[in-house]
């Protein structure tokens, strides 16, 4: 581990990048918490996840953790901004139901990492998170370190546009920013991601990522092609809604003795008998729901690229977030439905 | 919204201490509140209810006894107020007075008899037979004997958190029991040395409380009594009482300042409130920035540091922005901690800045002309169109002011202010107020600024959005008052124009406060400008009645304006708007003469004499005996056959020239005074003259006459408003 000094400041024992990552991760392990894989589609927070976004629904208590790069197209600036990243990293913490003490064991993985809390100046700050295209809000706080942001906390209210029962309790580290600052350094680029125990050879943020700053930002803001774009969104959408409709064509609540005899006909020959609860059951629980969430993250990030390339006029804007509501909403209560059908997995 | 709800919580104890008669006369409340606990102590609780009378009424006397033997009914009864059987049938019935049939007289009758029968049988539930306007009937006095206030008290205070308004609040548990602003952890709840076990969120109330969560831990603290609560607290290193807090940083704040020869901090009394709320255990660090950013404007820097970082700017004795600022920390850190923290405190302030530095170079690279097409793209309103387009109208609007000003002898750089107009919204477009919005109108300005198009038009622009607030500065210059009155009265009609008026608390897009801001604009500026001139100005044909609605809006401003900032009284703000409010300053010359004189009794007789002539000239129309209009009919003075109505004639005759030419010049308290002279023809008039004389061509003529003279002096305020002392 490398001593970090800047010229005017106390010396600091500092953890690399990946050592924090690695810390905050096995602290969370420790107290219960599932690691998961960051998720493999695009997504602008580590909300957006289908471990935070749909495994907050539902009754099933969940402990989870996981580091999910994030994409912002609009926040790059072609690696050029010490302070601002196109992908930033967040570690995220999902804890349903909340227990009681959940700031205080906050504050411990905080001592975790290094941060003698006796020597810091810690607040938090009332902040609240929405994201409507979701239909997602909840209260909480800015969790704040000697006047730098480096948490957002959140109680969970609402997901999908239906009340949570229980809550979730979320949080969110902003990985960057927190090394930027056990480190000392100005620009996040200097940020050592990782030392060499062997030869003691560091290996910085910029390294890593230096170049894909400014090449994504190049595409985000020049390159991406404007009418691709809004094919994709268009064919991804078209595709989620497809799916969409077959599920609500095929699980309708109400018409329950219809909806046996449709699974019956696309399942059994004719002249069987109907189809036991077991086989609805069965066809629900196949049914791509989640599939159809990733393509609802397709969108949001097409629409996020449309938006850094200055494609999208407010008129659109408001139009464009509102279909993109309407399938995230869409998805998230066919999930409910699903879920609650299907029991507990 | 924590001290509002310290505030709240503290109203609704009380409250609830009185309405269950568990408050002394003599009592004294505290209140206390810090980011994490809610707190109110009063000392002056009794330990059991008051006892309270009340009174019962039963059956008909008719239905209660029969051959003087008490019935089922009155049994019943008895049992329902506590009374024996025994009791009933040994009560010696003594007549009660007979009961008023107004309420008055009967509550005062009921008080009496309270008094009388608590003096006479104190803690004892009696009969007594009532006889009203209704009939005879039973009744009972009920003792409600007190309960324990540890009895009582639990449930009620439950009930009580649970009522707080909260802006925006939360539910934690299961089946969303409660909802509050965050989970609810501890609670204490004591009456003297006891726990009052009130519930509230499945949280059971105990006498622990939690201290500092970092400087404490999670060692729980008791608190054996109320009286002790603040000092168990402080020992954990919580301040819980906000004024103490607030002093303390005040002072923590000019202690660490004094380290800086001749500096100060920037009073920011709105931040100050901000930071106690923050904060249980405050203490203050002083930090500096390289003195390099100080290239760049000094808005954006308190912006920064205000805004975001919630940082107070320190500035030398000429009022010059210092390099350095105070951050008011929620510790008192240990051993080399101080250091940590400035430093931390300072690397952030520093990310901040240069990226406010790296906007503002970013910004050069397209000018403020260049961004003029880049408004096509920033929506104005989605029915409206974009800035671009209300640039335009912004433009026509304040070319034709222009106009008028420059006609009226009031200079006005014409081609500054369109080129302001021009660029005014630009700044929308760019990443410095992308980022601090706040700044926009502001960083315009700068960046006219440096951009080398004239201190003009750097100034209208700067200045566009002020006042923002009514107690805001009005822009300096001519210009950025067009421009500020030219930008609000677009967006003021368009909105109308589309159905968005405000309407009761709902202004969503804050009218209200931009025709406020004309208002200012208008009364504390020299500018020869009225209020139609504004609204002839907008190019867009405007509906008839979108025209009254804006009308009314304007007028209810102006209103306000008199009213609520300048405190003229309401009834001489009526008085004078009801003559006409299109000019602002004319109109507060006007209520500034009638609020000198209206201590006249003359003129107090006279705006009697007048609301009775209104009177008698709306009768007169209701009853058809004057046709519309008919009340300027001019007065034949052959028909005037009293000397009562003769004098009046001639006294206001010989008046109206003078007051009008006194009027004409503005010189209104000398006109008043003038005006006040009539009254004692006015009164004799209406002492010896009948209008509504039986011969219809005198009658016609009286009511001519009457109506000549409330015209004549009724051009400076409507006296007939004025509400007598």
């Amino acid at each position: 581990m490398p001593t970090l000094t800047a010229s005017t400041t106390p010396v600091l024992k500092a953890l690399t990048f990946q050592e924090l990552l690695l810390r905050l991760l096995t602290f969370w392990a420790e107290r219960g918490c599932v690691l998961a894989q960051p998720y493999d589609v695009e997504v602008g927070a580590g909300t957006m996840s289908p471990d935070t976004f749909l495994r907050v629904l539902g009754p099933d208590p969940i402990a989870i953790a996981y580091t999910q790069p994030s994409r912002r197209p609009a926040d790059g600036r072609y690696g050029e901004n010490p302070n601002r990243l196109y992908k930033h990293t967040q570690l995220q913490v999902i804890l349903k139901p909340p227990p009681a003490d959940i700031q205080e064991v906050y504050l411990q993985s905080l001592e975790a990492v290094g941060i003698r809390l006796r020597e810091h100046d810690i607040k938090f700050e009332e902040d609240n998170w929405e994201w409507p295209v979701g239909g997602a809000w909840g209260v909480g706080w800015q969790v704040m370190l000697d006047g730098q942001e480096i948490t957002q906390f959140t109680y969970f209210q609402q997901c999908g546009g239906m009340d949570l029962d229980p809550i979730s309790g979320e949080i969110t580290y902003g990985l960057e920013r927190i090394a930027a600052y056990l480190q000392d350094v100005d620009s996040l680029y200097d940020v050592v991601w990782a030392v060499d125990p062997r030869t003691g050879k560091a290996v910085t943020y910029g390294e890593v990522r230096l170049e894909e700053e400014l090449q994504l930002s190049v595409y985000n803001f020049e390159a991406a092609d404007i009418d691709k774009l809004w094919e994709h969104l268009r064919l991804y959408e078209a595709e989620c809604q497809a799916l969409l409709e077959s599920f609500h064509a095929t699980f309708k609540v109400e018409k329950k003795a219809e909806r046996r005899e449709k699974i019956h006909d696309q399942l059994v020959h004719d002249g069987a008998p109907t189809p036991a609860d077991e086989d609805v059951r069965v066809a629900l629980r196949r049914f791509p729901v989640l599939a159809a969430y990733e393509l609802c993250l397709k969108c949001s990030h097409l629409f996020n690229l449309l938006d850094a390339r200055g494609a999208i006029s407010v008129t659109e804007r408001v139009a464009v977030m509102a279909r993109i509501r309407n399938m995230v909403v869409g998805v998230a209560k066919a999930y409910a439905q699903q879920r609650q059908k299907v029991g507990v997995r | 919204m924590i001290a509002a709800a310290e505030a709240e919580l503290t109203e609704r104890v009380v409250e609830l201490l009185r309405r269950e008669r568990l408050l002394e006369d003599e009592h004294e409340v505290h209140s206390y509140s810090t980011p994490r606990r809610l707190v109110v102590q009063v000392n002056g609780v009794r330990a059991r209810q008051r006892d309270a009378t009340r009174e019962m009424n039963g059956p008909a006397w008719a239905v209660a006894f029969r051959n003087g033997e008490p019935t089922a009914a009155a049994l019943a009864f008895a049992r329902k107020a506590g009374i024996s059987e025994e009791q009933l049938r040994t009560t010696k019935f003594e007549e009660e007075h007979l009961r008023g049939t107004d309420l008055s007289s009967e509550l005062l009758h009921r008080a009496e008899m309270q008094d009388k029968l608590g003096d006479r049988r104190e803690g004892e539930t009696r009969l007594f037979k009532v006889t009203s306007a209704k009939g005879e009937y039973l009744a009972a006095m009920v003792q409600d004997k007190g309960r324990p206030a540890a009895e009582v008290l639990p449930d009620r205070l439950a009930g009580e958190l649970a009522a707080v308004y909260w802006p925006k609040n939360m539910y934690w548990r299961p089946l969303k029991v409660e909802f509050f602003v965050r989970p609810v952890r501890w609670m204490v709840a004591l009456l003297d040395h006891a726990i009052l076990p009130v519930e509230f969120a499945g949280v059971h109330a105990a006498n622990l409380t939690w201290g500092h969560r970092i400087l404490h831990g999670d060692t729980p603290m008791a608190v054996d009594h109320p009286d002790d609560y603040l000092g168990v607290l402080e020992a954990a290193r919580v301040t819980a009482d906000v004024k103490l807090r607030r002093h303390r940083i005040r002072k923590a704040l000019d202690l660490e300042t004094r380290s800086v020869p001749g500096a100060s901090w920037r009073e920011d009394a709105a931040l100050i409130e901000t930071v106690t709320h923050l904060t249980e255990w405050p203490s203050v660090v002083l930090g500096n920035f390289d003195p390099e950013f100080l290239e760049l404007p000094e808005e954006v820097l308190v912006t920064v540091m205000r805004d975001h970082q919630k940082y107070f700017a320190v500035e030398s004795a000429e009022g010059k922005l210092l390099p350095y600022f105070l951050a008011v920390l929620n510790t008192h850190p240990e051993e080399n901690g101080i250091e940590l923290i400035r430093h931390g405190h300072e690397r952030v302030l520093r990310a901040r800045f240069n990226d406010a530095r790296f906007f503002w170079r970013v910004d050069q690279k397209i000018s403020l002309e260049d961004r003029v097409e880049m408004l096509k793209g920033v929506t104005f309103h989605k029915e409206l169109g974009t800035y671009w387009d209300k640039t335009q109208a912004n433009r026509t609007i304040a070319e034709k002011l222009a106009g008028l000003l420059n006609e009226r002898g009031t200079s006005v750089d014409t081609q500054a202010l369109l080129k302001a107009v021009e660029l005014a919204k630009t700044d929308l477009t760019t990443e410095l107020v992308k980022e601090f919005t706040e700044l926009q109108g502001i960083v315009g300005g700068l960046y006219a600024r440096a951009q080398g198009l004239g201190e003009t038009v750097a100034q209208a622009i700067y200045w566009q959005y002020s006042p923002a607030a009514v107690e805001d500065p009005i822009p300096p210059t001519v210009e950025g008052q067009v421009l500020g009155i030219a930008d609000r009265v677009q967006t003021i009609v368009s909105m109308f124009s589309i159905g968005l008026e405000p309407t009761g608390s709902k202004d969503p897009y804050a009218l209200r406060r931009a025709a406020n801001a004309i208002v200012k604009i208008l009364a504390e500026t020299g500018l020869p400008l009225v209020r139609s001139d504004l609204f002839k100005a907008v190019p867009a044909e405007v509906a008839a009645e979108t025209q009254k609605k804006l009308a009314d809006f304007f007028q209810e401003r102006v209103e306000f304006w008199l009213r609520d900032m300048r405190g003229f009284a309401y009834d001489v703000v009526n008085a004078v708007v009801a003559v006409h409010s299109d000019n602002m300053r004319d109109a507060i010359a006007r209520a500034e003469a009638l609020t000198a004189e209206r201590g006249s009794e003359d003129l107090a007789a006279i705006g009697a004499a007048f609301k009775r002539i209104k009177n008698i000239l709306r009768q007169a129309a209701e009853k058809g005996i004057l046709q519309p209009g008919q009340e300027t009919v001019e007065v034949r003075p052959e028909l005037l056959t009293d000397p009562a109505e003769k004098a009046l004639r001639d006294a206001a005759n010989e008046l109206a020239p003078v007051v009008e030419d006194l009027r004409a010049r503005q010189e209104y308290q000398q006109a008043l005074k003038k005006i006040a002279t009539l009254r004692p023809y006015v009164d004799l008039f209406f002492d010896k003259v009948m209008v509504m004389a039986e011969d219809r061509a005198v009658r016609s003529n009286r009511l001519a006459l009457i109506g000549e003279v409330l015209g004549a002096f009724s051009r400076i305020a409507d006296f007939s408003e004025l509400v007598g002392s």
